[in-house]
């Protein structure tokens, strides 16, 4: 009896954990497809339709350049944080040179720093530079906040590594730096896969820095969501709608390094 | 290049972004801090005046009203969280579907837009058509028609609540990550001496898993002192001033005032609480690590 409490206890917590964290994305799906009137209402017998994402994409919504904004910015900050942290993260890995503790201790203290501290002074720079508003501003922003995280991230995965085979391979006469990209470089692919994605997830989410740094033509997605703030009130149904094209292509991307991503994250929390 | 040359040359990309990117810029704040810099009235920084930004934030009641609001919430979203995700973390490890199915899930409210769960748990307890405002009413018939944003403490719960959904999971996968380097024999033997559950879990996991739960705590208090964009979109800071985070105000004194100055000394003040925090903890580790091998 105790035992048949315990089994299906545990299965009734399960689902209620599954219904807490899928709820409120779900209904923002929902309400993303209702339209305006049936949106305040709490009724789930209703005629979906797609012309919330009509109107968002429309003027004066323009939803579309914000989502080119969104790409353009977070691919830039991974195309330029994911190859600069992998090479410091082997250096870091592999090197016993003078300085590396303090160096990295550097590098990851710089993730305490709250980010409205830096905020100011680049806001200052880029209005002097005349680089407010624009998506360099923001790649560079972000840069700042990543490349630490990418760092410890990638030197996890390098560290679980075995060194065996890229001795063997110096021992045979190839470089290191051959041995950098013919063998360190396949092994830890998984790994830098799954911290670009990360990156990426943490560069399409940022907001403080976006809600400063752009006005009109860089605003990025989640600063986007605040347009729809307006006179008339809250507009639930289109920010519903911009919700939705915020999370299908980080959820697509969280669900494929789903399993790696767990390794990942002990493998840099726990060491 | 030999070894020697390599090891620094492969440093230097990522070294120019970080002091470019932040190191810089954190000195170019901290110079800030000790000037009077009114943007509405001036281009360029004016004189130094020496400590007086900091001495006005030992008396100005906005920021002491943010550093009272912040502890509250780092101190109520560190502990929700770190014991919501060690309880998940236990129940998940085992095998089956269903946990399975729940762990995959659990990834989705770590990757959701901080600012688009703000929003969402906007909508859903906006006491006319939010269905959690609604759907809490039909069930507790006094809970109809509550404000709950419009009132300070319900908002801030709801707020802690927000922080608590997002993160608890990212920290789940975490101390699923410290349990599976738990070794099992001693469980097992504690389990064939008919040791109870409760006792298994209190006398045997939880003192293995002290340094993971402290790297919880760690980081979870260095997010929850960040907390701002559910505070935008979820509260706006109100009602009044209730849910000004230190993250939140500093913003305002920055991008509200453009009193560059106070803001860049606040946000000083915000990185050393930051700082003393994180050291204390690491300290904690470090004695817990001796512990462990002595």
């Amino acid at each position: 009896m105790n035992k048949y409490i315990a089994y299906w206890g545990e299965r009734a917590l399960l689902v209620l954990i599954s219904v807490v964290v899928l709820f409120p994305i779900g209904w923002m799906f929902l309400t993303a497809f209702k339209k305006p009137r049936d949106a305040y209402s709490l009724s789930l017998n209703f005629e979906p339709t797609v012309q919330n994402f009509v109107t968002v994409f429309s003027d004066p919504w323009n939803l579309g350049s914000m989502v080119l904004n969104s790409v353009i910015v977070a691919g830039a900050t991974v195309a330029i944080a994911v190859p600069c942290a992998s090479l410091a993260a082997y250096s870091f890995s592999r090197f016993r040179v003078r300085g590396r503790k303090f160096l990295f201790f550097l590098i990851l203290s710089t993730q305490f720093i709250p980010a409205v501290v830096i905020l100011l002074p680049f806001f200052l720079m880029f209005r002097s530079l005349g680089l407010l508003d624009t998506r360099v501003a923001l790649v560079i922003v972000n840069l700042a906040i990543v490349t630490p995280f990418v760092i410890w991230m990638i030197k996890g995965f390098i560290d679980a590594i075995p060194t065996d085979s890229e001795e063997a391979a110096m021992i045979d006469g190839a470089s290191r730096l051959r041995v950098i990209k013919d063998i360190v470089l396949p092994m830890a692919a998984p790994g830098i896969l799954t911290s670009s994605i990360f990156c990426f997830i943490l560069t399409w989410n940022e907001f403080m820095f976006a809600l400063i740094l752009s006005r009109r033509d860089a605003v990025t997605l989640p600063v986007g969501l605040v347009s729809f703030r307006t006179e008339r009130g809250d507009l639930w149904e289109l920010m519903s709608a911009a919700g939705v094209m915020i999370t299908v292509p980080i959820f697509i991307m969280a669900l494929l390094i789903q399993k790696h991503f767990t390794r990942g994250m002990t493998a840099g929390a726990v060491k | 290049m030999n070894e020697r040359t390599l090891s620094y040359a492969l440093l230097v990309p990522a070294f120019v972004i970080v002091i470019a990117t932040t190191i810089y810029p954190l000195a170019y704040s901290f110079v800030t801090s000790f000037r009077e810099w009114d943007l509405t009235k001036q281009l360029r920084p004016s004189g130094f005046v020496g400590l007086q930004n900091y001495a006005h934030a030992a008396t100005e009641s906005g920021f002491q009203n943010s550093l009272w609001v912040t502890t509250i919430f780092v101190v109520t979203s560190v502990i929700l969280t770190v014991v919501l995700a060690m309880s998940l973390a236990l129940l998940l490890r085992r095998t089956g579907r269903l946990h399975t199915f729940t762990r995959i899930i659990l990834i989705l409210p770590f990757a959701m837009s901080p600012a688009l769960i703000g929003v969402s748990y906007r909508f859903m307890f906006n006491p006319e058509f939010g269905v959690l405002a609604k759907g809490l009413g039909a069930v507790f018939p006094a809970l109809e028609g509550t404000p709950w944003l419009a009132n300070p403490d319900l908002a801030m719960a709801i707020l802690v609540i927000t922080d608590v959904w997002h993160w608890a999971p990212y920290m789940t996968f975490m101390c699923l990550g410290g349990l599976a380097s738990v070794p099992r024999e001693t469980e097992e033997a504690a389990r064939i001496d008919g040791a109870s559950n409760l006792r298994i879990v209190f006398g045997i996991i939880l003192p293995q898993m002290k340094g993971v739960l402290l790297v919880t705590a760690v980081l979870k208090t260095i997010f929850a002192l960040k907390m701002f964009d559910q505070v935008v979109t979820l509260t706006g800071g109100g009602p009044g001033t209730s849910t000004e985070t230190m993250a939140f105000f500093i913003f305002n004194v920055g991008f509200e005032w453009f009193d560059m100055g106070y803001a860049s000394a606040l946000a000083w003040i915000l990185t050393i609480i930051t700082m003393v925090i994180s050291a204390w903890y690491v300290r904690m580790l470090l004695s817990e690590r001796k512990m462990a091998t002595a």
